[in-house]
């Protein structure tokens, strides 16, 4: 892409990327939860998430593998894969769907309509839809995250890969004149995941952790046949 | 002079006089209801406003709280608002397939068809165009889809399928409008001349001056015949990209290529399939039995003996080069149309579009029977109605990542809101038959002149 920006860090742009190890995620769900607190997302009655319509940014698939009685319950998190060619963004009327520099897949609220056309060309069924203009009960009212916007009935939205964090580490460190450093950026999930099964980072900076793994023979994309090209490595052994 | 009057009383000629001695009989038929208005009338437009006032209240209702009272959920974003637009600007294609393309292979039997159905275009793509907005979930929002300049030069997305969409909807509407309005031009001159009270003057405006001058009929003429030719194109186009909504997307068992002619094909489909029942309703009710005859109703069989052939034939290469790709994640969808939850609805789709037209039009008795033939009309049009569904839900309830997998059935809102469009093209639609003459007179007039000759 052709594009110069005079806040460009030195070095280059970042390009953010996400590595999920299969093989230590447990299925705890504690990334869903912390991503529910730190993206102000809505809480769905029982009656909604009956209907089809909880908003999980993260979510954790359940799979079953192989026959029984040697079955293995596997966990797998679901979340925007951020795709550097992506399905959602050519087909929104607005460009309220749109690519960042770096390598982020964003939703402009503001711009959005509600044609709801990105979500149902996303091939991972990660893009949430408001239904309704979202509410919170006492005393969860009190705890929405000053740095996220809430957001309004009628539009689309998603995982941002914890864009207010990064956009504040980006800040401190361009004052400073530097890049960012690897890890100083950890988006809620990553934060909250006890068996460090999820790892963030820049992706041109190939000693950062999440280039590193993403090299692993243990690594593939998520429906990969596609040509999505996502930012998000999937790691697990073969069997 | 001499010459002139000899040459119309002569008794050689007495056919022909005959022929001249019909006119002012087809101009008394076919104005003739335009003013005649029943109690019934009254009645059935009362009843359709009340539908339409019960579908916008829906919508109203919709719009303070949210499209959340659709029974849409992930990932079956689009349910029967965009059905509806589909199915309805299949229907819109009535008009200019039936009387663009017979006006253009100068077919005579049209005359009588070609005003009832230009009507049902213009009328369908309005229905269609106000189930964009209703679909919107930030209806409120709609013109950032315009493109207007403006300061934070934002500009809509025009690699988006729903912008080709929108700019081709609006051509369509801005075409077949001309095309609706210049045969009409003759018509309303007539009618200015003929009516009196509040209407007189309206026609005047609508009739544009036009005294019928030898350099009139020709400029006229040569415009019909240019948007003719136009409005096929347009038509053409316009539900190829209807198609490419689907055709582009990752969703599987929308993403073929057959799309666009499936889609065009299956838009003529019901459009003609719309017009049989308006020639029957209208040859029933505005007693136009000398006008619309069997001979019409048997032709418009014949024609949709070859649509419904095409259809199932592009029916049949679809799902053919999807079974042959065995792609999983479309034999999943294909499965569950087949043999799967919607395998009831399915069958009935392809009974309604094919089997039924095919084996009833194929019996010549039962093409010159008005009354089967607007049966065959409705049940022809339910099934374009189903397949329109059977598109759009299954292939996205069955998304690559099995986890995600649901169903889906509409709400009483979208359901509200869908009675009542059905009940607002009706109700525009009597309404402009008390406004414009349904046969267009000056061209069945034409037809009765040279066809004695």
């Amino acid at each position: 892409m052709d594009y110069t920006d005079q806040n460009a860090p030195p070095g280059g742009p970042y390009r953010w990327g996400m590595a999920v190890d299969l093989d230590r995620c447990t299925g705890c769900e504690a990334c869903v939860v912390a991503c529910h607190a730190e993206n102000n997302i809505r809480i769905s009655s029982e009656e909604e998430a009956a209907q089809g319509r909880q908003v999980n940014w993260i979510r954790i698939e359940r799979y079953w593998e192989g026959d029984y009685p040697e079955v293995r319950l596997k966990f797998m998190p679901v979340f925007c894969q951020h795709c550097g060619s992506a399905p959602c963004e050519p087909v929104c009327p607005v460009y309220a769907s749109y690519h960042t520099p770096d390598g982020l897949n964003a939703q402009v609220y503001n711009r959005c309509i509600g044609v709801r056309y990105c979500g149902n060309n996303c091939p991972y069924s990660v893009r949430y839809f408001n239904w309704f203009e979202p509410h919170w009960e006492e005393p969860l009212n009190a705890q929405l995250n000053p740095d996220v916007t809430v957001r309004s009935v009628g539009v689309m939205e998603k995982c941002t890969f914890c864009v207010q964090r990064i956009r504040k580490a980006q800040q401190t460190a361009q004052r400073e004149g530097r890049r960012v450093q690897d890890g100083e950026i950890t988006p809620a999930c990553v934060q909250s995941c006890p068996s460090d099964a999820l790892v963030f980072g820049d992706r041109n900076d190939p000693k950062s952790r999440v280039a590193q793994m993403m090299k692993s023979d243990r690594g593939s994309k998520l429906l990969g046949s596609l040509g999505t090209e996502p930012a998000v490595t999937y790691l697990k052994k073969e069997k | 002079m001499e010459a002139r009057k000899e040459y119309f009383s002569s008794s050689r000629l007495d056919g022909e006089n005959e022929t001249w001695k019909q006119i002012p009989q087809i101009n008394n038929d076919l104005l003739a209801p335009l003013h005649q208005f029943s109690g019934k009338y009254w009645a059935l437009i009362a009843f359709l406003s009340l539908v339409v006032a019960a579908g916008a209240a829906a919508w109203i209702y919709q719009i303070e709280t949210g499209i959340g009272q659709t029974h849409l959920h992930l990932p079956i974003y689009w349910g029967i608002y965009i059905a509806s637009f589909v199915y309805w600007i299949g229907v819109s294609h009535s008009g200019t397939f039936i009387s663009g393309v017979l006006r253009l292979s100068h077919a005579e039997w049209r005359r009588p068809i070609t005003r009832i159905s230009e009507l049902m275009t213009l009328f369908s793509i309005v229905v269609a165009a106000l189930f964009i907005f209703i679909h919107l979930g930030r209806v409120w929002r709609f013109y950032y889809l315009i493109p207007y300049p403006n300061q934070r030069e934002i500009w809509p997305n025009f690699r988006s399928p729903l912008m080709w969409d929108a700019t081709a909807i609006f051509t369509y509407a801005v075409s077949s409008t001309i095309y609706l309005y210049l045969p009409l031009i003759p018509d309303f001159a007539l009618a200015r001349d003929r009516m009196s009270g509040w209407r007189r003057p309206l026609y005047g405006l609508l009739s544009v001056g036009w005294s019928g001058t030898q350099i009139q009929w020709r400029w006229l003429l040569m415009a019909v015949r240019i948007v003719s030719i136009l409005i096929v194109l347009v038509m053409v186009s316009v539900h190829s990209i209807v198609g490419f909504d689907f055709a582009v997307a990752l969703v599987p068992g929308w993403h073929s290529t057959v799309m666009a002619p499936y889609f065009v094909v299956g838009a003529v489909h019901s459009g003609v399939a719309m017009v049989a029942v308006g020639l029957y309703l209208a040859r029933r009710y505005n007693r136009l039995d000398r006008y619309i005859g069997l001979e019409h109703f048997d032709k418009l069989g014949k024609i949709m003996i070859a649509i419904t052939l095409s259809w199932g034939y592009l029916y049949f290469v679809d799902r053919l080069v999807t079974w042959y790709g065995k792609t999983p994640e479309e034999m999943e969808v294909i499965d569950s149309l087949f043999y799967g939850q919607y395998a009831s609805v399915q069958w009935f789709m392809v009974f309604c579009n094919f089997i039924y037209p095919i084996v009833a039009l194929s019996v010549p008795s039962y093409r010159t029977w008005p009354l089967g033939m607007m049966l065959v009309g409705l049940i022809i049009n339910i099934g374009m109605y189903l397949e329109r569904i059977m598109i759009i839900v299954p292939g996205l309830g069955h998304p690559r990542l099995h986890y995600a997998w649901t169903r889906y059935f509409p709400s009483w809102v979208e359901l509200t809101i869908l009675s009542a469009s059905f009940a607002f093209f009706a109700l525009i639609y009597l309404l402009a038959a008390k406004f414009v003459p349904l046969i267009s007179i000056w061209e069945e007039k034409e037809g009765r002149i040279h066809g004695a000759k």
